[in-house]
């Protein structure tokens, strides 16, 4: 039972009007609608609502809850097998001793990866996501309440390895963050253009494998720069460390900037 | 893909409207798709087809509308498309961050009786 959203709720009360529309015959006899004018009115109603609005809203909550918190949210986008979870795994070592961290995974099944992020030394909450392509606001909203009163700094949240569907559903995160590795290929954001242009970040991972697949950075770099030209671009190797440092400074002072403006806040108020 | 859940959306909305305009029935639903929202419109035609079966809107006529990617120009306000991962303004030069349209999943109006 979901005291949020009223996920469990039923669904719209459509079933009692099937004997209505059983009697669909009746739209056949077509011209009969102008007889019958006055109680078959049609008329128009304006609405512009966004059929996101419900994720919408709850990624606003989850917005509010971690700045409340004062942690920063990333939500790492890629295709499936782009080394998003190695990626953390190093992460969640190498900062251990600095920051205090969580991770929530998204996978249609199994809770490999969520077990993989544990042995790496920080809570993790697996979400099974069934046939579900893609992450949305609400999963997150209950994962959190799983991970419970832990205290985080940074919260890592591992979407769906898929390149399409994650980037229309806000998560409440600070920061996007696109993975890909270079198995995958120099052309891959000129390819998914829509999920590398709602990126604030691009990890280019598996660099020590750049010269056994010819990948070519240059090439890479004016790719993404295209689809991403605000875009943060970073090359890393998960396996060997590289680049990670540059990452790291990234996280570092993207939490220090969002904890500024809240003691700045505090000073005035004082 | 996620059309399904998307269509459900879609009519839990139309449903509570029509329920508010003390309408029975809707006949007729109109729609903003964006290029970059990842729907595809016939999948999303075909959900919508399953998910209002036997409901208030159920064979309701489907009036979608695709909005290409745009930005608005941020140095002279000018509305331009984006083509070929070009996000320069054809008018001034200024790279845009931002868009503006092309995202979009929006239901505009619907019809109801």
């Amino acid at each position: 039972m979901c005291d949020h959203c009223g996920c469990s709720a039923p669904p719209p009360d459509a079933a009692h009007e099937h004997d209505h529309s059983h009697a669909h015959a009746h739209g056949h006899a077509h011209g009969h609608t102008h007889h019958h004018d006055h109680d078959e009115e049609r008329r128009t109603v304006a609405l512009h609502q966004s059929l996101m609005a419900k994720n919408n809203l709850l990624a606003e909550r989850n917005r509010g809850f971690f700045l409340g918190r004062g942690l920063l949210a990333l939500n790492l986008m890629s295709s499936p097998g782009s080394g998003k979870t190695a990626l953390l795994e190093r992460t969640l070592c190498d900062l251990r001793d600095e920051f205090k961290m969580a991770t929530l995974v998204g996978d249609l099944a199994t809770d490999n990866d969520a077990v993989r992020l544990r042995k790496a030394g920080s809570p993790s909450v697996q979400i099974s996501t069934g046939t579900v392509c893609h992450l949305d606001a609400h999963m997150i909203q209950h994962a959190l309440e799983d991970l419970g009163a832990a205290q985080v700094d940074l919260l890592f949240i591992e979407n769906v390895g898929n390149l399409v569907c994650p980037a229309g559903f806000d998560l409440g995160e600070d920061l996007r963050v696109v993975v890909m590795a270079v198995t995958e290929g120099e052309d891959k954001p000129l390819k998914y253009p829509s999920i590398f242009h709602g990126a604030d970040v691009v990890l280019i991972n598996k660099v020590d494998l750049a010269e056994a697949v010819e990948w070519t950075s240059d090439k890479a770099r004016e790719h993404v720069r295209q689809a991403a030209p605000h875009a943060t671009q970073l090359e890393v190797s998960a396996r060997t460390g590289a680049g990670l440092e540059a990452w790291y400074s990234l996280l570092r002072e993207r939490l220090l900037a969002k904890r500024a403006p809240r003691t700045a806040g505090h000073a005035h108020s004082h | 893909m996620h059309e399904v859940g998307l269509a459900q959306q879609t009519l839990e909305i139309a449903l509570d409207a029509a329920r508010r305009e003390g309408a029975q029935t809707v006949r007729k639903l109109c729609l903003r798709i964006g290029e970059w929202s990842g729907v595809e419109l016939e999948a999303l035609r075909f959900a919508l087809e399953l998910v209002t079966e036997g409901t208030p809107a159920e064979g309701a006529e489907l009036i979608m509308e695709r909005v290409p990617p745009a930005c608005r120009c941020a140095a002279c306000d000018c509305l331009f498309n984006v083509a070929e991962y070009d996000y320069h303004c054809p008018k001034c030069g200024a790279e845009s961050q931002q868009l503006c349209q092309g995202r979009e999943m929006d239901l505009v109006s619907l019809e109801v009786a």
